[in-house]
């Protein structure tokens, strides 16, 4: 019989801004309790898996790499994966599921630890990315036109949308008005008020059709997920999440020569190696550092038809917690803080096993889908309670 | 928008298409074999993975594929709104290319406009900007 991959343990450090605890005192916070969350020791631990690795170049996006955390936890592992050339953020926990499948190992760490509110307050410690001397790799096409940001680079996407299909401002809003009010019910998210859409429509714009609301920022945090497998459940004392499917895709690292976004390949390759449906899923947990890729995802995954998505969340009833496709039940990386990724997975596990409090959505949740990447980079998880 | 652009590290792959404004020409890689253009540069074509590619000019025309206008200044001597946008290359199907239209205000720029090249040259880089064709 096949091997099947589990989520046996979830665990969060502290979420905020300009935090003093150091970026491993956070990794170490997740990893305690997400560990403790499953029943585990550190002992038991024989993977290490985490997206994109340590950049030297960039440390306040990404400070810790999988061998800091081999290191700090004296682990010995057997396999484990910190590439930066990969299906991006959930794609490590993919991985991971691929990795204790195959028998490679029986309980991996994957971690994804930012620093970036911290960094911009230390710049000493924590320098920002060159990009203005010395330009090399892809940045070199983007960033002497300004386009420093990805909020750049996404928005022309989204301005692409607006013209094709009509996706308009007061659409686009209700992503950012569902993640506030969504993050009002969770004691862990940034974001304790709710939003208006006479709010959003006064917000500054940052690379139109993006407002302020419409990013995310910078944030410090760290979370973790282990993923576990099947024959070694009976080592674990949480509710095991499957990872029914997954899939991802890197259309081109160099985002500007993408045709489309990536979620549209990897939203049909999610279904291919599952008997699961769009129709059989209670709740999503979708990418959202800008608001269009929510948009996306819901029409990538088959949710709606592609340039139907702004339609599908007019209003916001549908995807309210309370709605038929509850979307970032938690509030999103809009409400939540920029968790890069992973909080996605974090959620859908919440979600699925109940234990979402004040946010918690009605019915016994079964099935949920979370995602990440940007643009030409997507990765998908369908996370199944059995 | 008079600010200091990203200076590039010029490398045998990138140099043609930084400095090829020095002669007026818009260089992108194009395969002797297939004919098919490769960007960013690079070694193979990577259409049929020949090494018979090189720096070809192009005609500088195209049409605004999308676009942004861009409010927030990343930097603190950028000037602001200005347009980021992706222009598609008439003539180097596949290929396209992230710039700023200039010339016009940034509320007169549309998807499907036509545009041609200009360069702005900073520190012996020369910058492929586009304005609107009329």
């Amino acid at each position: 019989m096949a091997r099947e991959a589990y989520i046996s343990g979830i665990g969060m450090s502290e979420v905020g801004v300009r935090l003093t605890r150091s970026a491993m005192g956070l990794t170490m916070d997740a990893i305690r309790a997400a560990v403790a969350d499953a029943g585990l020791t550190l002992a038991q631990i024989d993977g290490v898996s985490t997206y994109p690795g340590k950049m030297q170049t960039f440390l306040g996006f990404s400070p810790i790499s999988a061998d800091d955390v081999i290191e700090s936890c004296g682990l010995k592992t057997r396999w484990h994966s910190g590439a930066a050339e990969a299906t991006a953020q959930l794609g490590a926990i993919a991985d991971a599921a691929a990795a204790v499948r195959s028998g490679y190992a029986r309980h991996v760490i994957c971690f994804r630890t930012v620093y970036e509110a911290a960094a911009l307050a230390r710049p000493d410690e924590y320098p920002p990315l060159e990009r203005r001397k010395d330009v090399t790799g892809n940045s070199q096409w983007v960033s002497p036109f300004g386009a420093f940001s990805a909020a750049c680079w996404t928005a022309q996407f989204a301005m692409r949308h607006m013209k094709r299909y009509g996706l308009t401002r007061e659409q686009l809003a209700m992503v950012a008005i569902n993640d506030h009010a969504n993050a009002a019910r969770n004691p862990q998210a940034i974001v304790k008020v709710p939003l208006s859409l006479d709010t959003y429509m006064a917000a500054r714009m940052i690379s139109s059709p993006f407002c302020l609301y419409d990013c995310d920022r910078f944030t410090d945090a760290s979370t973790v997920v282990i993923v576990s497998a099947g024959d070694a459940l009976d080592e674990v004392r949480a509710t095991p999440i499957r990872i029914a499917a997954s899939a991802g895709s890197v259309e081109r690292y160099s985002w500007d020569q993408a045709e489309w976004a990536s979620a549209y390949a990897t939203g049909r390759d999610l279904w291919k190696n599952t008997d699961y449906r769009a129709k059989d899923v209670d709740t999503v947990q979708f990418y959202d550092g800008f608001a269009f890729q929510p948009i996306t995802w819901l029409e990538g995954l088959g949710f709606c038809d592609v340039g139907e998505g702004g339609r599908f969340i007019e209003g916001g009833s549908r995807i309210a917690l309370d709605g038929e496709l509850p979307m970032n039940t938690g509030g999103g990386q809009l409400g939540w803080g920029r968790l890069h990724g992973f909080g996605f997975a974090y959620e859908s596990v919440v979600q699925l096993r109940g234990q979402g409090g004040a946010r918690q959505i009605a019915g016994e949740p079964r099935l949920a889908v979370a995602t990440s990447g940007g643009g030409p980079m997507a990765a998908a998880l369908l996370l199944a309670r059995d | 928008m008079a600010w200091q652009r990203s200076r590039i590290r010029l490398d045998k792959d990138n140099r043609a298409f930084w400095t090829g404004g020095a002669e007026g020409k818009l260089n992108i890689h194009r395969c002797g074999d297939c004919g098919g253009f490769t960007h960013p540069p690079r070694e193979f074509c990577r259409h049929c993975q020949s090494e018979a590619v090189t720096p070809f000019a192009v005609a500088g025309t195209g049409v605004i594929d999308t676009y942004t206008i861009n409010y927030q200044a990343w930097a603190a001597d950028m000037e602001v709104p200005f347009v980021i946008a992706r222009v598609k290359l008439d003539d180097a199907p596949g290929v396209y290319l992230t710039t700023n239209i200039v010339n016009c205000p940034v509320d007169a720029v549309d998807i499907d406009d036509a545009v041609k090249v200009l360069f702005e040259e900073q520190d012996g880089i020369w910058y492929p900007l586009f304005e609107k064709a009329s």
